[in-house]
């Protein structure tokens, strides 16, 4: 019977499954030309909850600006304004 | 072909001359055990330090006591102090020299600010300057 109903549903287009925003880069889109390691709470966005760098595949920041966005992770981390290793961060 | 310096002292001379000056900043942390004064003094003295070796002193700020996101030298807070000034590239050297021999300073960090950089401290500073007047 389960082979019958696999059978039954049948899809004439292939099915969307991402129909997902083109990604962009927020320091182009909003001309941000220096990245502030003194405010943790933006740097945040581009951690993941253990705290580390987020790639830019995910991002979608320019090479550029993950370049700076990274200076600025290590900066606040060096000045204990973000932590190192951690978990549950958000 | 003759060499275009032929003396060693020709060539200091030259990296003599081409001594940069740039703008700098400095962040940084003193030990929680300090006093309020004990603190204004260290800032004081590092200040000292910069004017006397030349150094013009755009900005500072003091951030007070903050929460630090980890422990260091088994301390959970610290004072934040901010400098930042024009000066010669040799001044940093110096500067951190003092600051490794400081045993209230637990952290600093010392960069060389770019174009940017400047523009966004300049915004900062009138911003604050902004909020105090109102």
């Amino acid at each position: 019977m389960a082979n019958n109903n696999q059978q039954d549903i049948r899809y004439l287009a292939p099915v969307a499954v991402d129909n997902k925003k083109k990604k962009y880069c927020r320091f182009k889109k909003s001309r941000i030309k220096y990245i502030d390691y003194k405010d943790p709470e933006f740097l945040k966005k581009f951690l993941n909850e253990q705290g580390k760098i987020l790639p830019r595949r995910l991002t979608g920041t320019s090479l550029k600006y993950q370049r700076k966005v990274a200076q600025a992770v290590k900066r606040a981390r060096h000045l204990a304004l973000l932590p190192y290793v951690t978990d549950m961060m958000k | 072909m003759q060499p275009l310096f032929s003396k060693k002292a020709d060539i200091l001379l030259i990296t003599k001359s081409f001594s940069m000056v740039n703008n700098y900043e400095t962040v940084f942390i003193l030990t929680p055990v300090l006093s309020d004064a004990q603190m204004k003094e260290t800032v004081e003295k590092f200040k000292g330090l910069l004017v006397s070796e030349g150094a013009e002193i755009v900005n500072e700020e003091c951030w007070g006591l903050k929460k630090l996101a980890y422990p260091i030298e088994n301390k959970s807070t610290g004072f934040y102090a901010l400098l930042q000034f024009k000066g010669d590239s040799s001044l940093v050297e110096k500067l951190e020299v003092q600051f490794r021999r400081d045993e209230r300073v637990i952290r600093f960090l010392t960069f060389r600010l770019d174009k940017y950089a400047v523009e966004y401290a300049a915004k900062r500073v009138n911003k604050f300057k902004a909020e105090k007047e109102a």
